[in-house]
């Protein structure tokens, strides 16, 4: 593809606020639901983008509750990191048809170095001998700075953590990422915004919606609700043999949402893809991390799909409709991050004739050794890997010994506050080796440091939040 | 309800759903296969018995929120998560497991909406 020009770029969308008139529907894929989702989602996405030939915009969701505090502490052990480690991997396969057919990229895929992500994008394009996109970095919702202690120590109280604090981060809204769209910005990178304004910043930038008209906020925001978890809405992370079959779950495809100016939306995917997208699906994600649906809390509004209807309306088409808005909240919602401990994690198999007995052995052991040194977990994998309880009592009530349970895979966890302490779990279940029942085998062992989230409200008018253009350092600003 | 005319099926052939997490949170939505069994999740899928089925993780609370328009309900159980996805000694550190375990509740069916149900059509056998 030759290098493209900026007029095939803002044909679809002129730079420039929405006219008064209204305007036809924007289509908005996703390419990614989290940090660490398929790179090769995307490619599809944009080849049903480009043969759509309406205005479009690739998101790509990449931040969870802790992926923030991890890109805080890659960016301390080197300043030119903090942003989404997959980022050039995610934009090498579409980058230059996003550019050449006008197709905008929004993400937060910027993390705790949106800047950096930018100058890892220009690299990337000048690599794949592009000219440098247009990029617009969203600002404000790093709490980091000295000046936002006091307010942050006196909302988190008796909460606030007594180790190093390692990230603080508000959950801002969708109106920067629109006035940068608005602008011109080809691509606009975010680090903390809440994950619907993916999408609610190109619906109301695209639509001219105003902010405070709650419906229409609302069905942007839960246009991107349904978007954010990328195939979690097209059946990804739904199958359940002969109860809910996907078709080519291999090649699941990621979703493409229609909004409508009134802020109706439907659900897609590319033509060709493995997946399914039908009421089930679509229910599933609506109702996923919701509490009470009546109000669903975000930066820019209050959502309410305790009314909100689905609908099949072709194949692999759901439309969502009835969603209603309530005036946005006072205050923003803030994770602050804190170290935390060191997790040691131990293993040991015991299979064969009386295997549960040696293991509920081994369980014996290792709980007296290390009595009164904090909360021991134990699992049986192949028994129970995640159901039972860190105190034990789903173990206490199995048989003394059984024959269906034949290959019992003992799995040890505890928490302590230094890596040495924590390291003895380690040495114990290793010992197990000579000093343990007969016949366990194949120890692992692992340790790891652990962070700690508390979540907090801070008044939004605390928060100033914004965009500004990048420009490659010796540009001036 | 006739409780001859009625069976012990497992929640799974009536129903679909998925867990999601915040923090020490949980919520599991429950949503109908077909609207002819809603009337049956909504009426014994109670917050009382989702409480009394994960009693070995003592939530200490559980509230049930329902949606008949989408033949669906929601609930969320705090407290549930073993300190949540920082801190939870437990593999499954997000709860994720936990729809998939809520649909093995058992509830008494009318036998005439089995046919409603998904799974295997012959009457299905408990221990």
């Amino acid at each position: 593809m030759a290098t493209p020009t900026s007029d095939i770029s803002s044909a679809r969308w002129p730079v420039g606020p929405a006219p008064s008139t209204p305007r036809g529907a924007l289509l908005v894929g996703c390419g990614a639901g989290f940090s660490g989702d398929r790179t090769d989602a995307a490619r599809p996405v944009v080849d049903a983008l480009m043969a759509a030939r309406e205005p479009a915009v690739l998101i790509f969701e990449t931040l969870a509750e802790r992926t923030l505090a991890l890109a805080q502490l890659a960016r301390e052990r080197d300043p030119a990191a903090g942003f989404e480690p997959l980022l050039a991997d995610l934009l090498r396969p579409v980058l230059a048809d996003c550019l050449a057919h006008g197709i905008r990229i929004v993400s937060n895929f910027g993390a705790a170095n949106p800047a950096g992500a930018a100058a890892c994008i220009a690299a990337l394009a000048a690599e794949l001998g592009l000219r440098v996109p247009r990029m617009a970095l969203v600002q404000g919702d790093d709490l980091m700075g000295e000046e936002h202690r006091a307010a942050l120590q006196q909302a988190c109280g008796d909460e606030w953590p007594t180790a190093r604090v390692v990230s603080a981060n508000a959950y801002i809204g969708a109106q920067p990422i629109a006035l940068a769209l608005e602008q011109g910005a080809e691509i606009v990178i975010a680090g903390r915004v809440a994950d619907p304004a993916l999408v609610l910043g190109p619906a109301a930038a695209w639509h001219g919606w105003a902010w405070d008209d709650w419906d229409l906020l609302a069905r942007g925001t839960m246009a991107g609700h349904l978007l954010e978890c990328g195939s979690q809405v097209s059946g990804g992370y739904f199958a359940d043999p002969g109860y809910k079959d996907v078709p080519d779950l291999a090649h699941v495809g990621f979703p493409i949402a229609r909004i409508e100016a009134d802020g109706r939306c439907t659900i897609g995917k590319p033509a060709g893809t493995g997946g399914v997208i039908n009421s089930q699906t679509v229910k599933e994600q609506l109702l996923y991390e919701v509490h009470d649906p009546a109000a669903y809390l975000t930066p820019d509004v209050v959502a309410d799909i305790s009314q909100a209807m689905v609908t099949e309306v072709g194949p692999d088409l759901v439309r969502l409709d009835g969603v209603r808005g309530h005036a946005r909240p006072s205050h923003l919602k803030v994770n602050v991050c804190s170290e935390r401990g060191w997790l040691a994690e131990a293993e040991i198999s015991y299979a064969g004739a009386h295997a549960l007995a040696r293991a509920q052995l081994a369980r014996q052991v290792i709980g007296t050794r290390l009595a009164g040194q904090g909360l021991l977990r134990c699992d049986f994998i192949g028994v129970t890997s995640v159901l039972g309880d860190d105190h034990g009592r789903w173990l206490d009530h199995l048989p003394a010994e059984s024959s269906a349970m034949r290959d019992v895979r003992v799995r040890w966890a505890w928490e302590q506050p230094t890596a040495r302490a924590a390291e003895v779990l380690l040495r114990e279940v290793n010992a197990l080796y000579t000093c343990g029942p007969g016949g366990g085998g194949g120890v692992r062992t692992q340790l790891r440091s652990r962070l700690s989230t508390v979540s907090c409200l801070i008044a939004r008018d605390s928060v100033e939040c914004g965009w500004r253009w990048w420009r490659a350092a010796g540009e001036g600003a | 309800m006739n409780i001859s005319a009625s069976m012990q099926v497992p929640l799974y052939r009536l129903a679909h759903g998925r867990t999601g997490d915040k923090g020490n949170r949980s919520n599991i939505s429950v949503i109908a296969y077909h609207p002819a069994l809603w009337p049956v999740i909504a009426q014994q899928v109670t917050a009382e018995r989702v409480a009394a089925h994960f009693a070995a993780r003592a939530p200490s609370h559980v509230a049930r929120h329902v949606l008949p328009q989408l033949q669906a309900m929601n609930f969320v159980l705090d407290e549930v998560l073993e300190g949540g996805v920082n801190s939870a000694l437990n593999l499954d550190t997000h709860g994720k497991a936990l729809a998939f375990d809520l649909l093995q509740m058992q509830v008494l069916l009318p036998a005439d909406l089995l046919i409603h149900c998904k799974g295997p059509q012959e009457l299905p056998k408990f221990r």
